[in-house]
């Protein structure tokens, strides 16, 4: 039976990327950023996941408002690397594992989650930092990868309950399957940042610090946060943080906490946490 | 079921990307979705006004990408900040020369205010 064990929450600021590439790791403004992620690879090359899944939300890469899901889901063998308008990051294009994809697709869609199913998808800084950031990738990447896309940046956007329960039916699904398969999922995105208006730069380490808090230990508290209150402490970009509520959903409550840092260095609240299963 | 927005309490300098902003900004957001492909941007770089020519943008919109003025195209023109971010590789400008714009501010006036401008 294929289990679920581990979650990890983290920012995907797509800056990151681009120093990454750049070779700016060792950079005293970047090195914060580097090497808090440097315990979680070696946890998770401990941990040797089979599949990690991966929810993100795609900033215009492989998804245009002329039809913008609400959720999807990649079923693709390969998510080639997305050009978000600078040209495609110097990557291996990233392995999928379209069986598994659909059969969670089949669980979460008579589970009542209607899933849009991608079959060309291609990946942009939402999911690529994060899997950059944890995964050693050179020549290829260790684990195949499920992208789960939700909007979060066209209004309306699902409620961070149902963030949360997405998570659940997900953990129902990955438990459905009879494959021997280890699996780690992501809930990326935020912290606290604001992109438009006067307010652009807006942080509030206060409320990502209590996120931190609470992702681990009373996530149901989270999942009573509307996206206006959100937006009001945290900036209208924020949002994505319900994202992290998929992850927490698809989680138990027994866990033991790996790894968790801040730090807010320009103009977003970039946090990390690692949770791993114990049973 | 619970209000997710109080469109009554208004978020100061704040833009909600809905489906108001989200109509009002489709054509310029297709234009700048346009530039995630290499022969797009080429084309734009060769001829401007001519690339301009054949998406229909208003004259508003084509004076706004003249004159580089990203508030004018977030906040009067609809345009979402992660389609206005695509025409940064042709134009030079990236997210912390929008935001200084967006906020009144100079590049280097909005670099101060940041805690590790290194990591930009």
């Amino acid at each position: 039976m294929a289990k679920v064990v581990g979650g990890i929450g983290t920012s995907h600021v797509p800056s990151i990327g681009k120093a990454y590439d750049m070779g700016q790791q060792e950079e005293p403004d970047w090195k914060p950023v580097f090497d808090t992620y440097k315990p979680v690879q070696k946890w998770l090359a401990d941990l040797k996941p089979d599949v990690a899944i991966v929810v993100y939300n795609d900033h215009g890469s492989s998804m245009f408002f002329d039809k913008y899901p609400t959720f999807a889901i990649g079923a693709a063998d390969t998510y080639p690397i997305g050009d978000e308008g600078w040209g495609p990051r110097p990557l291996p294009a990233v392995p999928g594992n379209p069986e598994f994809s659909w059969h969670l697709a089949e669980e979460l869609v008579y589970n009542e989650f209607d899933m849009t199913v991608c079959q060309e998808l291609s990946v942009e800084h939402g999911f690529l930092v994060p899997m950059n950031l944890c995964f050693p990738h050179e020549p290829n990447w260790p684990v195949k990868t499920v992208p789960i896309a939700v909007n979060v940046i066209q209004h309306p956007l699902p409620t961070a309950m149902r963030c949360y329960k997405l998570g659940q039916a997900i953990r129902q699904a990955v438990e459905a399957c009879e494959d021997d398969l280890r699996v780690v999922i992501f809930g990326t995105g935020g912290m606290s940042h604001q992109l438009n208006g006067t307010r652009f730069g807006h942080l509030n380490t206060a409320f990502d610090n209590d996120f931190l808090d609470k992702i681990e230990t009373d996530p149901l508290a989270l999942t009573k946060l509307t996206h206006q209150e959100i937006m009001e402490e945290a900036g209208a970009e924020a949002v994505e943080l319900i994202m992290w509520l998929t992850m927490r959903g698809a989680l138990s409550d027994d866990l033991t906490r790996v790894h968790r840092n801040y730090y807010a260095p320009m103009t977003t609240g970039m946090g990390l946490i690692a949770l791993e299963e114990n049973a | 079921m619970a209000a997710q927005r109080d469109k009554s309490r208004t978020i100061p300098g704040t833009t909600i990307f809905d489906g108001v902003e989200s109509r009002k900004g489709y054509r310029i957001n297709k234009f700048a979705m346009s530039f995630t492909k290499p022969k797009n941007r080429e084309a734009f770089t060769a001829d401007e006004e001519a690339y301009m020519d054949s998406w229909s943008l208003s004259e508003q919109e084509r004076q706004f990408l003249r004159d580089r003025d990203y508030r004018g195209l977030i906040e009067e023109c609809g345009g979402n900040i992660y389609m206005i971010m695509k025409l940064g590789t042709c134009t030079g400008h990236g997210l912390y020369h929008v935001g200084a714009q967006l906020r009144g501010q100079t590049f280097e006036e909005f670099m101060a205010t940041r805690t590790a401008s290194g990591a930009r």
